[in-house]
């Protein structure tokens, strides 16, 4: 049925071509066959690989749902204390309706602009955008609105990645670059305690000393002169590190429960799709710069148990999902343990010196994307100098 | 000082059809064919007209930049067609042979009272030459060149690969004496197989340095030796020969004829009974499979699957091939769900472990020749590094070689590769490039430039 379909090359419909082609080999794995060299192919391709991202993407996308659900209820109650497995369906209902347009607008501006550029560069539809169409969604508070989703969709698809060559040409992270955009365009409503509990702008009368804050928030008061909660231990009072660990705290969709994130890994890692050595060193880089703050604290928030920085706000999302994307972290085997632990570290550095910036995982891992390659050319150097030597010893 | 290597990255590949040890006759045919495309880099000038008469050994076309190489006809017979393709180019030489072979006469002579030059110029009348290749570049060593060392692989580790420690069972004086004509010319360096119990015709090899290598497919590979005993840099050249081409090159020596006939593998899960045969260099292939492989659609590959030449039902066996392999053509399309990218993963061969091949180590699998995708830019990275048992980042060479940046191949270690190195790479990679083409345009273009 679909051979019927096929446009002619020569045809009038020609010129799209590539995107039938799309549908035609999601469907179908098509009858290529090797022409010479290795007669024979492994099983993995393109798609397999990035639909395992997304499977390992959906535990977050659904507890993502039943996050927003809670804290829109949290907020429309006016109510930090409502328990949080009550009135599921409610909450899931509420969840869903808010966070499955955000997905269905990424995934639609996004392959639709992929699309266009399939047919005018006349290449074939190419699958990166399977998974940033869905980590965008996970990345972004609740509550934003679905034009600026798909204006950064744009954005980030163009200028991020197409204007490069396509995917496994982009320098950046192409999700992370449409975070950055919304982040830099609409400050307001992308930080703040605004947005982070869906339908809170909506409730006229707030109760007294209520925030919408997300733990980050909070904790980087504690920095300033005005802290909202009393020290570290009002912190931990109000968000302590199982629900944290949970994930039941406010937050970007997909970034606050760290037990879904640990589902999603596990996937990625028994497959091999997602380095090991990128997510461990990038915890590791981001536990020792907490242990250092710890040792040398200036202010209440350097004393923070880093094992908290690992729980809130989007450092594991970023380490598991962002932060090992093949095509925009460092391609060595040494250089990933180097871009993984600085990609860390940095996060933790910005979080919480950064006077600015409340979250620092995102300007991060987009300032390693940068500095990958770079931190390639010096592992391959040495590979090169190593020949060299025995050219010379030879 | 013999040296004992073990390699830990590399792959094998496990599948249906390993020949049985068996050696069988098959009937003779006459067709033989002679690809001038089997010698890569090669601009053939002929010898010899459509009609004349020759002998096996008889010179039927030399290499036109290296006059001196000369290659001779395997069997004796009577030239009946010169195939060329475009611009003239000649592709083949076929000749019809007689059911009784006549060996021109080079003489009996003892290889261990030779000099350097007496043993090049012997091989290099009597057509042997051409299965001495020479890293880097891979194509015919050249004569001219002082290579440091010569280096020959006891065993073969690529899929179905033919038994040498069978093979060559009881070939001990040909062997030995191919061994000490070789080191006439340079050092060399014989590599065995430490997993398994080599044949005696390897252990009690003389006039050699023998070494050892342990682990997965590449450890047979020459360029896996070469890079972990002694490895080539810029300016030196290692000249590499096959095991069952040594044993040739030792029956010039001790016969003094150019005996061309190897012992192949006939493998492939689509053969009824996989076995060994006794063949000759272009021997047709035909009656080797008439009504010995399964009906469908097949693939037939002269070599090996991995770096193996597809050749037609009535093709002829390679230059430097001693296998011929069976499998599936994959041409149907496959649905998603049920055999496509999202089946559950139990059907297909993979490294990832989305699919659980990893599970059934013993499971022996029944593959075709379907790419399993689509061709992609690179976007998974750390995949190659595993099957690629070299200190060399083979992703960083593939994409210097596409952007055709000589002096970067250089230094990324172009000269230490072969295609058929860069194999599994080609195997596992899930953008489906065409790695192995890629590294030969890219050693074209240095030896174009640089040599």
């Amino acid at each position: 049925m679909m051979r019927k379909m096929e446009p002619d090359h020569h045809g009038k419909w020609a010129k799209f071509h590539p995107v039938w082609d799309g549908f035609y080999t999601f469907l179908f794995t098509p009858g290529e066959t090797t022409k010479k060299g290795s007669h024979i192919r492994d099983g993995i391709d393109l798609k397999r690989t990035m639909f395992f991202v997304i499977l390992a993407l959906v535990p977050c996308l659904l507890f993502g749902i039943y996050n927003t659900g809670h804290w829109h209820y949290v907020a429309i109650k006016g109510d930090m204390n409502l328990p949080y497995w009550e009135m599921i369906g409610d909450k899931i209902i509420y969840g869903a309706l808010q966070v499955l347009p955000i997905v269905i607008v990424s995934y639609g501006v996004g392959l639709g602009v992929e699309f266009a550029f399939a047919i005018k560069n006349k290449h074939a539809i190419q699958e990166g955008f399977l998974v940033s169409g869905m980590l965008i969604p996970l990345i972004v508070p609740a509550d934003v609105p679905l034009w600026m989703v798909a204006f950064a969709t744009v954005f980030a698809v163009v200028l991020g990645k197409e204007v490069f060559g396509g995917t496994g040409m982009n320098v950046v992270n192409v999700a992370l670059t449409a975070r950055a955009f919304l982040f830099f365009s609409y400050p307001t409503m992308m930080s703040g305690d605004k947005v982070w509990m869906s339908g809170l702008s909506d409730v006229a009368n707030k109760p007294e000393g209520f925030t919408g804050a997300t733990p980050l928030g909070d904790l980087y008061t504690l920095a300033t002169p005005e802290p909202v909660v009393n020290g570290l231990e009002g912190f931990a009072a109000k968000w302590s590190f199982s629900d944290a660990l949970f994930g039941y705290i406010p937050g970007s969709i997909g970034e606050t429960s760290f037990i879904a994130i640990m589902l999603g890994a596990g996937l990625l890692l028994y497959t091999g799709i997602a380095s090991w050595k990128i997510i461990f060193s990038f915890f590791a880089g981001g536990l020792a710069i907490g242990y250092l703050f710890n040792a040398v604290p200036a202010n209440p928030y350097m004393e923070l148990d880093p094992m908290y920085h690992m729980v809130l706000g989007g450092f594991a999302f970023g380490a598991v999902f962002m932060a090992t994307d093949p095509v925009t972290g460092a391609q060595t085997s040494t250089g990933k343990f180097i871009y993984g632990f600085l990609a860390g570290a940095m996060a933790i550095v910005i979080r919480v010196l950064n006077p600015a910036f409340p979250e620092g995982v995102m300007m991060a891992i987009l300032l390693l994307n940068v500095l990958a390659p770079l931190i390639d050319h010096y592992v391959i150097q040495s590979n090169i100098k190593r020949r060299m030597k025995r050219l010379k010893t030879a | 000082m013999s040296k004992t290597i073990s390699i830990r990255k590399g792959l094998d590949i496990k599948l249906l059809g390993e020949a049985e040890k068996v050696k069988s006759a098959v009937d003779f045919a006459d067709n033989f064919v002679i690809k001038t495309t089997d010698f890569h880099g090669l601009t053939p000038k002929l010898t010899v007209k459509i009609g004349d008469k020759v002998k096996a050994g008889s010179v039927i076309f030399f290499d036109k930049n290296r006059e001196s190489i000369k290659f001779t006809s395997p069997v004796s017979g009577e030239i009946t067609d010169i195939v060329r393709g475009e611009k003239r180019k000649i592709l083949s030489v076929n000749i019809k042979a007689t059911a009784e072979t006549s060996y021109e006469d080079f003489g009996v002579k003892d290889p261990s009272k030779m000099s350097a030059d007496e043993v090049k110029n012997h091989l290099l009348n009597s057509g042997v030459w051409p299965f001495i290749k020479m890293r880097p570049i891979d194509i015919i060593a050249n004569p001219a060149d002082k290579p440091k060392a010569i280096f020959v692989s006891a065993f073969d580790s690529s899929p179905l690969a033919p038994d040498y420690d069978y093979v060559l069972h009881g070939e001990n004086a040909a062997f030995q004496a191919g061994i000490t004509a070789l080191s006439k010319m340079a050092k060399v360096h014989l590599t065995l197989n430490a997993n398994g119990a080599p044949d005696a015709t390897f252990t009690n090899a003389k006039d050699c340095q023998i070494n050892k290598i342990s682990g997965k497919h590449p450890a047979g590979n020459v360029g896996t030796q070469i890079h972990h005993i002694d490895p080539i840099n810029k300016g030196e050249f290692v000249w590499t020969v096959n095991a069952q081409d040594v044993a040739i090159i030792g029956r010039l020596f001790l016969t003094g004829k150019m005996d061309a006939s190897r012992i192949i593998a006939l493998t492939g899960s689509e053969v009824k009974a996989p076995k060994y045969y006794k063949m000759t260099i272009g021997s047709p292939v035909k009656k080797l499979l008439s009504g010995n492989i399964n009906e469908g659609n097949n693939r037939i590959i002269s070599g090996n699957v991995l770096t193996g030449d597809k050749i037609d039902a009535d093709g002829n066996l390679g230059f430097y091939h001693n296998q011929v392999t069976v499998i599936p053509e994959g041409t149907d399309p496959k649905f998603m769900i049920t055999k496509g990218w999202m089946e559950p993963g139990f059907s297909k061969f993979s490294v990832n472990r989305s699919y659980f091949s990893w599970m059934m180590p013993g499971k022996k699998y029944r593959m075709d020749t379907n790419l399993n995708g689509e061709i992609r830019n690179f976007v998974v990275t750390g995949e190659l590094e595993k099957v690629f048992p070299f200190d060399i980042y083979p992703m960083q060479l593939i994409k210097s070689v596409m952007y055709k940046d000589l002096d970067l191949m250089e230094k990324l270690g172009i000269y230490e590769v072969a295609p058929e190195d860069f194999a599994l790479c080609e195997f596992v990679c899930t953008s489906k490039i065409d790695i192995q083409d890629v590294i030969r345009q890219g050693l074209d273009d240095v030896y174009k430039e640089c040599m």
